[in-house]
């Protein structure tokens, strides 16, 4: 504790674990199992460092956990291990640029990284995109939540050794990342949307690759419901594990799954539908207890959901421009800078000086796949930001570790983690 | 698009649109209210911070404090003029976010360079921890009342603020193979 | 030369193969995923690229029991030291491979908070480009390690330079990895 002091753990926690054989910890007097003498007094806590390299596949977070015995009495989450400096790059960098920096934030959905930057600079500029650039858009962002959802199956699953989930889990994700590929030239990091629109248009031939993703993501979901959703060895690893109420968990900021989970139906793309979110129909998937299966739970179905939204989009594409034609933003098509000496220029300042913003500042957020990802964007009139910060919801996620694994045992911890899913790219930055 | 006075002062201004930027006005009378694309802003007294954030929490329901963090305009190029606010260097920018109103609102507060100290609203929203250790670690600001006021992203034997603009480059020279100097 | 402590001639010619042959066919790799990368090396061991075909799909979490190491992202400045134990922690012989950009160089990320290049803290053994690589590309820097391992070339290599083999993916203007210049380290301004 900062103070330097303990908390001392009263009896009655403790005794909140039962097992079959009994209570964990025996009232005082207490006596050593081994000798059956007196438990010696003033018996420390131990305090034991997770990370930042371990098996858990959540990157480099690192956590000090006090032990009282099996029993965590408090968390702590270290991080910085990852601290790139992409704010400050960001300022280095122009607006055609950010996106490159800003999709490595949070790595696993980097396509909502660049979305919240493009809206945000977008706004700045007050430009409107296209119909077909918003859908586009939805339609990608919402792949890019399927293919980070199944990574959270898979990774969750290999956490709590279901390696076969992990074998499974990427087995639908490099299929997504394979249509991806197609679109944006790219399976992660790709830099696609951009301040205006997108980098470029649909490849042809994607409504039917789409339509065979869509039935195989379904398929798949289907299948690790069969594996793991009844499985009594799943559910007594993650069912009352990790527990958070509501009340807690928005006070400590979390968004996304981990408030869902708790029961609180709080989805920005219904509550506050950003792109055309408010033209598709597909629902919230909300938890009731807050824990580890909940959370499990709520990122299943919103694949499930996630493929709804995307069926919608295929159908309802519309024809036009994937990028405003504005030339002070969008580079003109390639073929034209051989014609036409006024593309070649806007082609040439594009991609040396970039535009230049108005001063203004302003505060974007939309849905992650982690919860609300917003962009603060400061800008000062040149063609690059005076600050461009980026509200990670994992950064904010991950403060509901302590009062989540508080009282949880030592092997729940790495399931505690495993559920928050945190990206710690979006963490340090 | 901006809400001015249009007199020099002398007139009243028109009460602002949005509900909440006009009890924060009305309560804490030394807020001046702005737009911003659309957006409600209050440019809050330093003084008053941790007030605000009480008030906005316990009166407005303003459940959530999603984002807090810090501005360095030290190299700005243009900025813009907010008529009743003496801009300084840092400023530090909180947006709060209601659930049950389904509003957001954001509140600025300017820090001087000389006494870069602000209060901590850890208390009032336990979700902003690790928020103002990030600000007081690349910025520099202090928060007093902070729990755990600690560098959090940077080493803890760093020296400096990297994120001030007169701190850490934002881009060091590379040398490529075979030239004949960084670039 | 042939293997480390070992004089090279008529009789320990057929030890040395089997030697090599035993450190390529099943090298364990560390868990060292660090960002972006880390996601195609997990992507490299799931089943549309697998690993497992050469023996290494087992991610050995303790150093200990690791002779490969992927530096796979960007290694921050609080990260450099832990880096450094985890490789000292591993037992010879052991290689690194310095898996995308940000590992090799820095990558787009040139200002205070990186290491500008994993090889001032560790040797490294071969640099695959790519931000981040794709699992095909990984696996053409695991398999260029085996192919040097099999020829030796890896510890000839490593003698010359006193570190690491620093070998770089076959390059586009079709230099094959093995006859490439062992990079001369400037030092920067």
């Amino acid at each position: 504790m900062s103070d330097g002091t303990k908390a001392p753990v009263p009896d009655e926690e403790r005794l909140e674990r039962q097992t079959d054989e009994g209570a964990q910890m025996l009232t005082a007097p207490r006596r050593a199992v081994v000798t059956d003498g007196v438990w010696p007094e003033g018996d420390d806590t131990m305090v034991v460092n997770m990370g930042p390299q371990h098996p858990s596949t959540h990157g480099v977070l690192r956590i000090m956990l006090e032990l009282d015995g099996e029993t965590v009495v408090q968390s702590k989450p270290i991080v910085g291990y990852l601290h790139t400096g992409m704010e400050k790059t960001g300022e280095e960098l122009t607006y055609v640029q950010g996106g490159t920096n800003v999709t490595r934030m949070d790595y696993l959905s980097p396509l909502s990284n660049e979305l919240v930057f493009s809206m945000a600079v977008e706004r700045l500029l007050d430009l409107e995109v296209p119909p077909r650039a918003v859908w586009m858009r939805m339609l990608l962002v919402e792949l890019n939540r399927i293919a980070s959802h199944l990574l959270f199956q898979a990774t969750n699953g290999l956490d709590l050794a279901a390696t076969s989930m992990m074998i499974y889990g990427w087995r639908e994700r490099e299929l997504t990342l394979r249509f991806l590929e197609q679109v944006t030239g790219l399976r992660m990091n790709h830099n696609f949307i951009r301040p205006g629109g997108l980098a470029a248009d649909l490849h042809d031939g994607w409504r039917a690759d789409l339509d065979e993703l869509c039935r195989t993501i379904e398929r798949g979901v289907r299948d690790y419901v069969d594996l793991l959703a009844e499985n009594p060895v799943w559910m007594e690893r993650l069912v009352d594990v990790g527990r958070i109420s509501t009340a807690d968990a928005i006070a400590l900021g979390a968004t996304g799954p981990i408030l869902r989970a708790t029961g609180f139906a709080w989805d920005l793309r219904k509550a506050q539908p950003y792109l055309a979110y408010d033209q598709v129909d597909f629902d919230v998937v909300c938890g009731e207890n807050g824990d580890c299966y909940d959370r499990y739970q709520v990122r299943l179905n919103e694949i499930l959901e996630s493929v709804k939204i995307v069926r919608q989009c295929a159908e309802r594409m519309p024809a036009g421009d994937c990028r405003v034609q504005d030339r002070k933003v969008t580079p003109p098509p390639r073929a034209r800078i051989d014609e036409s000496m006024e593309a070649l220029i806007h082609h040439f300042k594009l991609f040396t000086e970039g535009f230049r913003v108005p001063a203004g500042e302003t505060y974007v957020a939309v849905e992650s796949p982690r919860g609300e990802i917003g962009c603060y964007l400061v800008a000062d009139g040149t063609g690059k930001p005076a600050r461009l910060h980026i509200r990670g919801p994992s950064f904010y996620n991950l403060q509901s570790l302590g009062t989540m694994a508080k009282g949880a045992l030592v092997a729940d911890a790495v399931a505690i983690v495993s559920s928050l899913d945190p990206i710690l790219g979006e963490v340090d930055r | 698009m901006a809400t001015e006075d249009d007199d020099a002062g002398a007139a009243a201004a028109p009460p602002p649109a949005d509900e909440v930027v006009a009890a924060l006005v009305e309560r804490f009378p030394a807020t001046v209210p702005w737009v911003s694309h659309g957006q409600a802003v209050v440019y809050v007294e330093r003084s008053a911070w941790r007030d605000v954030a009480e008030f906005l929490r316990d009166d407005q329901r303003f459940t959530q404090c999603v984002d807090v963090t810090a501005v360095d305009h030290l190299v700005d190029e243009e900025r813009a003029a907010i008529p009743g606010v003496t801009l300084e260097r840092f400023e530090v920018v909180a947006n709060f976010l209601s659930h049950p109103r389904n509003r957001r609102v954001r509140a600025l507060s300017e820090v001087p360079e000389a006494e870069p100290r602000m209060a901590s609203i850890a208390d009032v929203y336990p979700g902003v921890n690790f928020a103002e250790r990030e600000i007081y670690d690349l910025f520099g600001i202090e928060f007093e009342g902070h729990p755990d006021l600690t560098r959090i992203l940077m080493p803890d034997d760093w020296v400096g603020h990297p994120l001030r603009k007169d701190d850490a480059p934002a881009r060091i020279p590379v040398v490529f193979k075979d030239d004949p100097a960084p670039r | 030369m042939g293997l480390e402590q070992l004089p090279r001639n008529f009789l320990t010619a057929r030890l040395e193969d089997l030697v090599q042959w035993a450190r390529r066919r099943s090298m364990f790799p560390a868990t060292f995923g660090l960002a972006c990368c880390a996601i195609e090396m997990m992507a490299m061991g799931g089943a549309h690229y697998d690993m497992a075909r050469w023996g290494m799909e087992v991610f050995r979490a303790s150093p200990r029991q690791a002779d490969l190491m992927f530096v796979a992202g960007r290694v921050s400045q609080k990260m450099a030291p832990v880096l450094r134990q985890i490789y000292d922690q591993m037992v010879e012989p052991k290689w690194v491979i310095s898996m995308g950009v940000c590992a090799s160089t820095g990558g787009m990320f040139n200002n205070y908070a990186l290491v500008q290049g994993v090889d001032q803290i560790v040797p490294v053994d071969v640099y695959v480009p790519g931000c981040p690589p794709g699992p095909e590309t990984l696996l053409h820097g695991v398999l260029t390690l085996h192919d040097q391992i099999r020829t030796g070339e890896l510890l000839r290599r490593r003698q010359e330079t006193g570190a690491g083999a620093g070998i770089q993916l076959d390059q586009r203007d079709g230099t094959p990895s093995h006859v490439q210049p062992i990079p001369v380290r400037r030092k920067s301004a």
